[in-house]
């Protein structure tokens, strides 16, 4: 089962931060700040994994955005890799050639997204399009609000 | 009403949205923690308003805030509104906040429930949807037990949307309820056949989840998922299906007889794929089964193998991300994985092992170190950890040092140092160890040293030397305030120093080392073993400077320690407080009798004696249960029979106190303590008599006036120095490789001269192979103490054993030489007392007559005294003169010697001794404990009057049990209320084939082993004797035909024990 998932920048500021289980704020700060220091000093061409504590970090690199992925030491590496590149073809999809300023100013949709594709630390739906079509469809429910929203504001 | 919409329309217009958030958060690089404070502010005055759009948006705004870190948790009341919209946009956002910011001890959780159950029945599936993604976040026990049942039954709910999700938040559901288990698995298990693959996958991740933690209720769901690996095309699922599988087929093995198939198949069908290496993985959890072809196994990881050491990047067409580090480290993985089944495939591959902890990348480093362990033997350890020293010198990072530092000595110290040839290169290897800086397992080099130390004895002349080393040069270890854990070593260096202090080349250096001022900079355990260990070698010095015939060395010493000691009775700790003033008092009081010339080290290094051996965890075992000794047995009757006992009269004396009346053992329960305690406190704090404990206690002992207190400034070298004189672990590679090769040199020579002895014809064969793992004989052996030794080792020890048995003949034979040479100074003569024992004939008679002496010293106890009576017989033909007899003392016995003459001095026999003449000589032994027999060694040495040479006689004088019974005669009704008084102890003795008369056999016992008669009635006699320190010994002798039976009582088991041994003795002679 997966524990958390990490999204942070060359600099070390974090973008997206996704807990699969409930955890006080001080876990959480202390986390993020070992993932950040751990994984950015890593060397270019190493592999992506590491051990911290009992949990497998996995992290991916794409253009200036780390992805990064803890996991329980039972799981398989290549499995959450996947998770991860599963997760980027989402974004990617969504926002179409996402880049780091679409989740950045977009963050609830990327987390939107991630609901969809996983939940309570485990993979929800493998398939793209169905994800895709929920994340679509619940933003079509959210057009019609606003929309609504509008019209109460102007004629209400 | 229209006003104030248009009212907050505008406002909102002047709002700013989370996009101006973010974008106004980058432009306040400089001065972003200001920028966002006056965010916050007007997010609390958006928060005010009525209009729920404002509030989302505010919330929306909290929740990025709070994933830079800024804390959030005032506005949960308001997240908890904006979930209860009933719009979508802003329920959505409501539950988003919720996930990010609640936790379980959030108090607002508790105002949901309703809003989330009615959030589930929702008509919109993306209400629920939303809700429950939500919930997965926070679901909290009180949740979970309230939302159970709704949860059951949304997983059978007409969307599959809502049906995936129902199933996936049941696993957390589960966990923070485990009662909601039993009633929803059936529903669980049914979800494994969905017809929307998305509820299947779902159903199967929960499954696994659940069987990870408890495989065995899953059993039963096997043939199930077999189906589904068979059927299923999801990758996905048939992951988690195969990892499922690797938990259950240990508990059945069949099962992977039976999974060979369908998984070689999937291996086909998805080759050049990434689920191939997946599959692999699943795979190698299986192959823990022995059931599981090596076939497969071998296939597997040879795919990952070729792709590792060809160096081919992306092995896998398909697979985009699969860099050559990642397929290294995949392949470390899985070696360590089948190292367990299959060690010699991997230990074939060590060379690439061995190339990967070179690695730049620090995982894979890792990974290998992990593989190493299980690959040394004998052959490459010392090469392996070679090799892994250099890394350590090389590692910057400390926690990668550390776990070098952790695995060398895992590697090296696994199974009983199985590994270990040469354990003078571990020790240096742990000293080499020792000069990293800012380790933090400084206690776990200590914890080998001194395990090394103690269980090879071979070692500790060296380990002492280096440790005096280490000892003297603390300043480089201690030097630096970061190097604190290193110290610890200084612990076991200090231990071993004092322990063995005997192979000390120079202790009064290693003292003083050790009393310097800089220590009480160390930890306060530290210290203490310091002060301790000090004591120890002080001893040591005492021993080995008294022999000298100049006193003032002895004397300096001392003086040094009363000087260097103050300074650890100020510590302020206080163990080595304690220590520290019971020790310098201790030496102040030797110092005095130094003075008055009073020869002390024996009696100071009494205080240390006795030798220190491993104890194997098991060895209780091995201790047989004594005879008569029932374990099961109450040594006190149970107190409710004890009640019914009670009403049966008792003899006069015994007649104890009812039990019920004894004071009731008072219950006070923690509670009540802690309330006393307060109420105490609270009474003191108001009492203005009261003085309260300062925290300066300690201060008090600085008054004391001395030297110490002028700051000693020591020259810090924080340079990692080289420590001097200690070896480098280097060269014993090398010692090692030259010893190996003598030895195989010598086999070699033995060999061929076997083989000439044969004279076959196809020798040459096997003449250069290489060494295998027998060959190579360690240069030391290690105390093993578990129960189960490894076949080698103690194959090595037998060999010991025999050697030893070897010297010891040898050593016999010498003395029988010995002797002819001395048998014309002395003549022959006859023994005949049990109670002497002589290596030689001797030429005196010793007659040990144990007796009471009342008169001599009024301090010392009664009966802590034994005359040794001695009758010296000139069977020679010469005249014998200035005889000296001596004994060498053991910690129990001691002879006593005039005033003033030293422990090892002899006494002087006062008479001359002409040929055929024989005379009684008188010597005090002190004796403090009775119960064992014991035997002491000493010598006799005269000068033959004619040849006028010094001649020497060896003997053995053996104080029997026996000896310290005193005959005392006693009535038969004080013998019979002494039975009955109960607190003796009992044990019994059979005689068989004894052939005498009963009365011979009762005069033989009273004479030989000082017991007088209480009472005789037919076959069957009560005897009693006395020992000198007041033990009463009872026995009942009872003879039917040849066989004799004693049950004997007595106050003392051991002592008892040793007195029908001895008897036992007597009548086997006869």
């Amino acid at each position: 089962m997966m524990r958390f998932m990490l999204l942070f920048s060359r600099q070390g500021k974090l973008r997206l931060q996704k807990w699969f289980t409930s955890m006080s704020e001080r876990e959480k700060k202390k986390i993020i700040r070992d993932m950040t220091t751990m994984v950015l000093a890593r060397q270019p061409r190493s592999c992506n994994f590491m051990q911290w504590k009992d949990l497998k970090i996995v992290y991916k690199r794409y253009a200036s955005l780390y992805f990064c992925l803890g996991v329980e030491s039972q799981e398989n590496e290549l499995l959450a890799l996947e998770i991860i590149h599963r997760y980027v073809e989402l974004l990617d999809k969504y926002f179409g050639n996402v880049c780091e300023l679409d989740i950045i100013f977009n963050f609830e949709k990327a987390y939107f997204i991630l609901d969809e594709f996983l939940m309570g630390g485990e993979i929800q739906e493998t398939s793209k399009q169905i994800v895709n079509r929920s994340i679509e469809a619940s933003d079509m429910l959210q057009e019609d609000d606003i929309s609504e929203w509008y019209e109460v504001e102007l004629f209400g | 009403m229209a006003l104030k919409i248009v009212k907050g329309s505008i406002d909102r217009m002047f709002d700013k949205n989370l996009q101006d958030l973010v974008r106004g958060i980058r432009n306040h690089k400089e001065d972003e923690a200001k920028y966002i404070s006056t965010c916050i502010d007007e997010i609390k005055q958006e928060l005010k308003q009525d209009n729920i759009a404002v509030k989302a948006n505010a919330v929306c705004k909290l929740t990025y805030l709070q994933m830079l870190g800024y804390d959030v948790s005032w506005a949960a009341f308001n997240i908890v509104e904006v979930m209860s919209s009933s719009k979508f946009t802003y329920k959505r956002i409501g539950y988003l906040a919720a996930s990010q910011c609640f936790h379980e001890n959030t108090d607002v959780i508790m105002l949901t429930t309703n809003q989330i159950r009615k959030d589930l029945s929702s008509p919109n599936q993306y209400d629920t949807g939303v809700a429950l993604t939500g919930l997965s976040c926070f679901v909290t026990p009180d949740l979970a037990r309230d939302l159970a049942n709704d949860i059951m039954t949304l997983m059978s709910h007409t969307k599959p949307y809502i049906r995936k999700k129902a199933v996936l938040i049941m696993y957390k559901v589960f966990l923070k309820y485990p009662e909601s288990l039993r009633p929803a698995f059936p529903r669980l298990k049914e979800k494994l056949e969905d017809p929307d693959p998305g509820v299947q996958s779902a159903a199967v991740n929960v499954i696994c989840e659940l069987a990870r933690r408890n495989p065995k209720n899953y059993l039963s769901l096997a043939p199930l998922f077999f189906k589904l690996m068979t059927s299923s095309t999801n990758n996905w699922v048939l992951i988690k299906i195969i990892k499922l599988f690797g938990a259950l087929t240990p508990l059945e093995p069949r099962l992977g007889k039976k999974l060979i198939e369908p998984l070689t198949n999937l291996i086909h069908r998805s080759f050049s794929s990434r689920v191939l290496i997946f599959i692999c993985f699943g795979f190698f959890k299986l192959a823990h089964k022995k059931s599981f072809s090596d076939v497969i196994v071998s296939l597997c990881y040879i795919t990952v193998l070729i792709s590792l050491s060809s160096g081919m990047p992306n092995h896998s067409a398909s697979s985009v991300f699969l860099r050559i580090s990642v397929v290294k480290y995949l392949g470390l993985l899985a070696m360590s994985k089948i190292l367990k089944t299959h060690p010699k495939s991997v230990q074939s591959h060590k060379d690439l092992i061995l190339q990967c902890l070179d690695d730049k990348d620090e995982s894979i480093r890792l990974r290998a170190l992990d593989l190493l362990y299980g690959m040394v033997s004998k052959k490459n350890l010392m090469e392996i950890v070679k090799k892994l020293m250099i890394h350590v010198d090389k590692a910057e990072g400390t926690t990668y040092r550390d776990e070098l530092l952790t695995k060398i000595i895992d590697i090296c110290s696994q199974s009983n140092y199985q590994y270990i040839t040469n354990f003078e290169w571990y020790i240096s290897i742990l000293v080499e160890l020792t000069r990293l800086e800012g380790t933090r397992h400084g206690h776990l080099i200590a914890s080998q040293m001194l395990d090394v130390a103690i269980r090879v004895k071979a070692i500790r002349v060296f380990a002492v030397a280096q440790m005096a080393t280490l000892l003297d040069n603390a300043h480089l270890l201690t030097g630096n305030m970061q190097r604190n854990g290193i110290c610890e070593v200084l612990y076991a260096a200090a231990w071993i120093c004092g322990e063995f202090s005997e192979h000390l080349e120079n202790p009064v250096q290693t003292l003083e080392a050790m009393l310097r001022p800089k220590v009480a900079t160390l930890p306060g355990h530290i210290q203490a073993v310091y002060v301790q260990n000090a004591a120890k070698l002080f001893a040591t010095i005492l021993k080995n400077q008294e022999g000298n015939t100049d006193s003032t060395a002895a004397q300096e010493t001392s003086q040094m320690m009363i000087d260097r000691l103050p300074l650890f009775v100020q510590s302020a700790n206080l163990e080595v407080q304690e220590r520290a003033s019971c020790i310098l008092q201790l030496v102040k009081y030797i110092q005095k009798l130094q003075q008055k010339d009073v020869e002390v080290a024996e009696e100071v290094s009494a205080l240390f004696a006795g030798e220190l051996n491993p104890v194997a965890p098991k060895a209780q075992k091995k201790v047989p249960v004594p005879e008569g000794l029932d374990l099961d047995a109450w040594i006190n009757e149970p107190p409710s029979e004890s009640e019914s006992e009670d009403e049966q009269p008792k003899a006069i004396f015994t007649k104890e106190e009812p039990k019920h009346s004894r004071p009731r053992h008072t219950e006070v329960d923690e509670k009540e303590l802690a309330r006393r305690r307060e109420a105490r406190k609270q009474e003191q704090a108001n009492n203005p008599f009261y003085i309260k404990a300062s925290p300066s206690s300690q201060k008090v002992y600085q008054e004391a006036p001395g030297v110490e207190h002028i700051p000693v400034v020591q020259i810090d070298l924080s340079v990692p120095l080289k420590v001097p004189g200690l070896p480098m672990s280097d060269q014993y590679v090398k010692l090692e490789e030259e010893r190996r090769q003598k030895e195989r040199a010598e086999k070699k020579k033995k060999e061929k001269k076997k083989r000439k002895e044969k004279r076959s014809g196809r020798g040459k064969k096997h003449d250069s192979g290489p060494e295998s793992e027998e060959d190579i004989t360690p240069a030391h052996v290690v105390d093993i103490v578990t129960e189960e030794m490894p076949e080698k080792s103690s194959k090595h020890k037998k060999k010991k054993q025999k050697k030893e048995k070897e010297e010891k003949e040898k050593k016999k034979k010498k003395k029988h030489h010995h002797h002819h040479h001395h048998s014309d100074g002395g003549g022959e003569e006859s023994v005949q007392n049990g109670t002497v024992e002589e290596e030689e004939p001797l030429t005196f008679l010793v007659f040990p007559l144990p007796r009471k002496v009342c008169d001599i010293q009024g301090n010392l106890q009664d009966g802590s005294q034994v005359v040794v009576s001695v009758i010296f017989e000139n069977k020679s033909d010469s005249f014998l003169k200035s005889m000296e007899f001596n004994v060498l003392d053991s910690l129990n016995s001691k002879l006593q010697r005039p005033e003033g003459s030293g422990p090892h001095d002899g006494l002087t026999v006062p008479f001359q001794l002409p040929p055929g003449v024989s005379n009684e000589a008188r010597f005090v032994f002190t004796v403090q404990s009775i119960v064992m027999p014991q035997k002491l060694k000493g010598t006799l040495t005269f000068i033959v009057k004619d040849s006028s040479t010094h001649e020497k006689l060896d003997f053995k004088l053996h104080f029997t049990c026996t000896s310290y019974l005193i005959t005392t005669p006693c009535y038969s009704d004080a013998f019979a209320k002494l039975l009955e008084s109960g607190d003796l102890k009992s044990s019994s003795v059979r005689l068989e084939g004894v052939n005498m008369p009963f009365h011979h056999l009762l005069a033989r016992i009273c004479f030989h082993h000082h017991f007088s008669v209480v009472e005789r009635i037919d076959s069957c006699a009560s005897m009693y004797s006395r020992s000198i320190q007041g033990h009463h010994v009872c026995l009942l002798v009872k003879t039917s035909g040849q066989t004799v039976s004693i049950d004997a009582k007595c106050d003392e088991p051991t002592l008892l024990g040793n007195v029908l041994d001895e008897i036992k003795q007597t009548f086997s002679q006869c």
